[in-house]
């Protein structure tokens, strides 16, 4: 697969969205990348969210990623804190 | 509110959840027990004084993860009827329910495990955040990471 520069459009809940501002946090990426490295980029493009850094979650495609999850261009990605239900 | 394929209720919702309700939909002549178990909202974290909560979620990824959540469950308790995983959303004042399990079946010993279960695996699956407002400011309820063996 060819690499490209794309606008990733992250989703952002919990305490990122309250950091970044708003409901999406895009950030340019080269695909295929993998949630490790979008995260770093995020991270990077928002440095508000670089505290948090350690304890973020990716998912793609509404499923929990790993470090090396595979992303491509028109995945959907969120990026979130450690999660607070019940 | 409706039932899926299953006859399950699988929700979020912004309305206030009506326990009793969902309960008489739920429940058929084979059933024979019936366990149900809410959370809802305590009056402090940590003995500071809360005053209300708000919570949101990643509503998709939520709705896949609770109906993987009624999935396990079936899986671990053949015999289970039907159940419902119901989260509420917005903003809730003190003893308002935030959560609903309901497991049903003939007899009471999957009801009691399987809504013990259900509960444990929606805080750690299940994409939600709790914002806590107290009277002198707020937090954001540090939660738990999920465990990945997906």
């Amino acid at each position: 697969m060819k690499a490209d520069r794309v606008l990733l459009n992250i989703l952002v809940f919990g305490q990122c969205r309250a950091l970044v501002g708003a409901d999406v946090a895009p950030v340019m990426v080269v695909v295929p990348t993998t949630a490790a490295s979008a995260l770093d980029a995020v991270c990077d493009q928002y440095p508000q969210l670089a505290p948090l850094r350690s304890s973020l979650l990716v998912a793609v495609n509404e499923d929990y990623a790993r470090a090396e999850t595979p992303i491509n261009a028109g995945d959907e990605v969120a990026v979130f804190p450690p999660i607070a239900g019940g | 509110m409706e039932l899926d394929s299953a006859g399950d209720i699988i929700a979020l919702t912004p309305e206030p959840i009506d326990t009793p309700g969902i309960v008489r939909r739920l429940v058929r002549a084979r059933v024979g027990a019936v366990a149900t178990f809410e959370g809802v909202v305590r009056d402090n974290l940590h003995g500071r004084r809360t005053r209300h909560l708000d919570y949101e979620a990643y509503e998709p990824m939520a709705l896949k993860m609770l109906r993987r959540v009624a999935a396990e469950m079936r899986a671990n308790h053949p015999d289970l009827d039907r159940l419902a995983l119901i989260h509420r959303l917005g903003r809730l004042q003190l003893s308002e329910t935030s959560v609903l399990v309901v497991a049903t079946s003939p007899h009471r010993a999957t009801a009691f495990d399987a809504c013990r279960f259900g509960i444990d695996r929606i805080k750690t699956l299940v994409p939600i955040w709790k914002h806590e407002h107290f009277e002198d400011g707020d937090v954001w309820v540090e939660g738990v990471r999920p465990t990945l063996d997906l």
